[in-house]
C-alpha cells in the first residue's frame, strides 16, 4: 500500500532575497513498507519527522531524496496525484487547517463531492460518517463555532466520507476527551478490520498504540525502533530516550518489576495487568 | 489573586435563534494560589469558562470577580487584566502571529511598557524555560512543529509573569517527555511563585499528578469539585459524562473489588506501586 525508499526530506528557509538561510533536514533515509490492511502505529518526538512523513504519503511533500509510493504510484507522478489522494486520506493535526465548509454536513460531504460522487450517495456517504464521529447533532452548525474536540471529529468524518484505501490520522485525539479517544480508535480499528482500510496512526498518547499490529518509532527523522506493541513497550528505558513513553499500567508493571515482584515485561491493558498481579499472588501462596 | 463566578450563565449569540447556552448557571470560587485541574468532555464549556477569567468572554447573567471586583464594572481595566491573567490558548496558532518566535515572545512584555532590556530579558528566560534553543528564536512560528509551537505559546504568556496562569490543554500535542516537563515547569513555577494556576486537560494522568482540586463540567455546569482523590473515587460517574479515570486508579479499585486487602484510592504510578508492593512483600 505504501513504500518508502531512502526517503529524505530537507525544510529549506530562505531570506527576503531568496538566499538560503538554513536547513533543516526532517526525513532521513526512512524505509517503511505498509501493506493493504495494516495497523501502524507512529510515535516519535516533537519535530521527529512525523508530520513531515505524513505529507509525503498524500503528496503535499515531495522527497528531496529518494521516494515513496502509494499503491504502486509515485508520489511524483503528477498525473497520478488524483488518484493518490483518493487512495490516501489524510486527517491532519490541526483541525482548523481541514475544515472548509461553513456549515458542518457540507464540510463533510466536500472531499466525497469532489471525487464525483453522484449527491444521493454523497449524503448516505455524510450521515453515516457523522453519525459514527457522534457529531450528527451539529451537522447543521457553523464548524468555527464547535469547541476544538468537536472541530476534531468533524475533520475525522470528512475523510471517512471519501472512503480512502488508507487512512491517515496525524493526531487525531490530541484535543479529546476519554472516552471520545477511545471511540476515534475503535472506529480507526473497526474500519480497518471490518472494511481492510489500512490505518497510519500517528499519537503522543501511548495508551493508543496497543492496538496497532505494528508501531514505527521515529527519532531525529529516523525510524529507530520497528515491533508489535508488546516488543516495543518492553523497552522501557529506550523509549525514554527517545522522549517517549509507555502506557501507565506498562510503567507500573515495570515499576512493581524493579521492587522484585514477578510480573512480565510489556503489559499493556488494564486487564493483562490484573490478571498477572494475581498470579504473582497466587504464586506466593502456593509457595507458603 | 482569587476568582469569584457568581451564578453566570453564558449564551453564545444571545437573542438569536441560534442560542446556545455554554454556561449555566456557575458558582465557582478559585482561591489565590490554588493549582486546579480543570475536566469535562468536549464541548462542556471549559474553554468558555476560562475565557470569563480574563475578559474575553462576558457573562449574559452573573458576575466574575477577579480579587473582589466585577471585571465587568464600569472604569475596570481589562488591560491590565489580561497581563495579570494570562491564558494560553487551546490552539497555540490563535496565539502566534509575529514574524519570529522571539518577537511572539516579546509581544506579551512589550504591552506591557517595561523596559527593552527587561522585554528581552523575559522573552529568553521563558522560552530557555519551555526548552526552545537559539537555533528557533528567528525562526517564523509556522515554521515550527506543533509541539514547537505550543512551547512557544506557552513562553508568550510566561513572559507576562502573571499573577494567575491558565493553560488550555497545554500538553495536547507535546510529547510524554516534553508534558512533564511543561508540567513540571508549571509546578515549579507555582510553588516557587505562589501564583494561581488553572489546568484544562484531556489528560486524568496528568491531573491527577498535578493538581490540588480538581473542577468537572458536563453540558455546561458544574457537577463535580474536590481533590483529585475524592474526584476519581467516581470512575462509573466520570465515564457516563465522557471522561475516566488514571488506569492505576482503576487497578486499585478493580483489585479492591476482587476483595484484596489495597487501598482502592491510588492515583499516581507511585502510590499503586506502593500499596501493591508492600501487598506482595505482606504475603511473603
Ligand atoms: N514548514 C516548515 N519549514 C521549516 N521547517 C519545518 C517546517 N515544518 C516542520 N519543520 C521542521 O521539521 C522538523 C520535523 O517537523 P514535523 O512537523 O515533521 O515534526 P513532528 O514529528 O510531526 O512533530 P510534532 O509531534 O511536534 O507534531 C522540525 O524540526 C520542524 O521544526
Ligand atoms: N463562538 C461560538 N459560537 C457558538 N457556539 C460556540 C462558540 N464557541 C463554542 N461554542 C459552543 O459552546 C459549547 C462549549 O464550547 P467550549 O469551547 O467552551 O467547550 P470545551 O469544554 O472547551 O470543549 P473542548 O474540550 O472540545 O475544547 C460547545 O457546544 C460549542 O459548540
Ligand atoms: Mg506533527
Ligand atoms: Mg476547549
Amino acid at each position: 500500500m505504501i513504500k518508502t525508499k531512502d526517503l529524505s526530506f530537507d525544510y529549506i528557509r530562505r531570506d527576503e532575497e531568496g538566499n538560503v538561510e538554513s536547513i533543516t533536514r526532517a526525513l532521513d533515509e526512512v524505509n517503511i513498507s505498509v501493506k493493504p490492511g495494516d495497523f501502524v502505529a507512529v510515535l516519535g518526538a516533537n519535530g521527529s519527522g512525523k508530520s513531515t512523513f505524513a505529507k509525503h504519503l498524500d503528496a503535499i511533500l515531495m522527497p528531496t531524496e529518494g521516494s515513496v509510493y502509494v499503491n504502486g504510484m509515485p508520489t511524483t507522478d503528477e498525473d497520478k496525484l488524483l488518484d493518490i489522494r483518493r487512495t490516501a486520506g489524510m486527517v491532519f493535526q490541526n483541525p482548523d487547517n481541514q475544515i472548509i465548509g461553513t456549515i458542518v454536513e457540507d464540510d463533510v460531504g466536500f472531499g466525497p463531492e469532489n471525487l464525483g460522487i453522484p449527491t444521493e450517495e454523497i449524503w448516505e456517504r455524510v450521515d453515516k460518517a457523522l453519525d459514527r464521529v457522534g457529531m450528527t447533532k451539529y451537522r447543521c452548525d457553523s464548524p468555527n463555532k464547535l469547541s476544538g474536540g468537536q472541530k476534531q471529529r468533524v475533520a475525522i468524518a470528512g475523510i471517512m466520507a471519501m472512503k480512502p484505501k488508507c487512512i491517515i490520522l496525524d493526531e487525531p485525539t490530541a484535543m479529546l476527551d476519554p472516552v471520545g479517544r477511545r471511540e476515534v480508535i475503535k472506529t480507526a480499528k473497526e474500519l480497518n478490520e471490518k472494511e481492510g482500510v489500512t490505518v497510519i496512526l500517528i499519537t503522543h498518547y501511548m495508551e493508543e498504540v496497543i492496538e496497532a499490529d505494528r508501531v514505527i518509532v521515529m527519532d531525529a527523522g529516523k525510524v529507530v525502533l520497528e515491533g508489535t506493541p508488546r516488543q516495543i513497550f518492553s523497552r522501557v528505558e529506550q523509549l525514554k530516550s527517545f522522549r517517549l513513553d509507555v502506557p501507565q499500567v506498562t510503567a507500573l508493571a515495570f515499576e512493581l518489576n524493579k521492587r522484585g515482584i514477578p510480573l512480565p515485561p510489556g503489559i499493556l491493558t488494564v486487564k493483562e495487568f490484573e490478571e498477572e498481579y494475581i498470579k504473582a499472588l497466587s504464586a506466593l501462596e502456593g509457595d507458603a | 489573586m482569587s476568582i469569584i463566578f457568581d451564578h453566570v450563565t453564558h449564551k453564545y449569540e444571545a437573542g438569536t435563534t441560534m442560542e446556545k447556552p455554554a454556561l449555566k448557571d456557575i458558582n465557582l470560587v478559585i482561591n489565590d494560589g490554588e493549582f486546579i485541574g480543570l475536566i469535562g468532555h468536549t464541548g462542556s464549556g471549559k474553554s468558555t469558562l476560562i475565557q470569563h477569567m480574563n475578559g474575553l468572554l462576558k457573562p449574559t447573567e452573573g458576575t466574575v470577580y477577579v480579587d473582589g471586583e466585577d471585571i465587568c464594572g464600569k472604569g475596570y481595566s481589562l488591560k491590565s487584566l489580561r497581563s495579570r491573567v494570562g491564558l494560553v490558548f487551546q490552539y497555540p496558532e490563535h496565539q502566534l502571529f509575529e514574524s519570529s518566535v522571539l518577537l511572539d515572545v516579546e509581544f506579551g512584555p512589550k504591552n506591557m511598557g517595561l523596559t527593552q532590556l527587561e522585554i528581552q530579558y523575559r522573552a529568553f528566560e521563558a522560552l530557555k524555560s519551555v526548552g526552545i534553543g537559539d537555533d528557533l528564536i528567528d525562526a517564523s512560528p509556522f515554521e515550527l512543529s506543533g509541539g514547537q509551537k505550543r512551547r512557544v505559546a506557552i513562553a508568550g504568556v510566561l513572559a507576562m509573569k502573571p499573577k494567575v496562569l491558565i493553560l488550555d490543554e497545554p500538553t495536547a500535542g507535546l510529547d510524554p517527555a516534553g508534558r512533564d516537563e511543561i508540567l513540571g515547569l508549571i509546578r515549579r513555577i507555582h510553588e516557587e511563585s505562589g501564583i494561581t494556576v488553572i489546568l484544562v486537560s484531556h489528560s486524568m494522568e496528568d491531573v491527577a499528578n498535578y493538581v490540588d482540586r480538581i473542577i468537572v463540567m458536563n453540558d455546561a455546569k458544574v457537577v463535580l469539585e474536590g481533590p483529585p482523590k475524592t474526584v476519581f473515587a467516581n470512575c462509573d460517574a466520570l465515564e457516563s459524562i465522557g471522561l475516566s479515570v488514571p488506569q492505576v486508579t482503576r487497578i486499585s479499585a478493580d483489585l479492591k473489588n476482587l476483595g484484596l486487602p489495597v487501598r482502592p484510592d491510588s492515583i499516581t504510578i507511585e502510590e499503586a506501586a506502593d500499596e501493591l508492593a508492600a501487598l506482595y512483600k505482606r504475603l511473603h
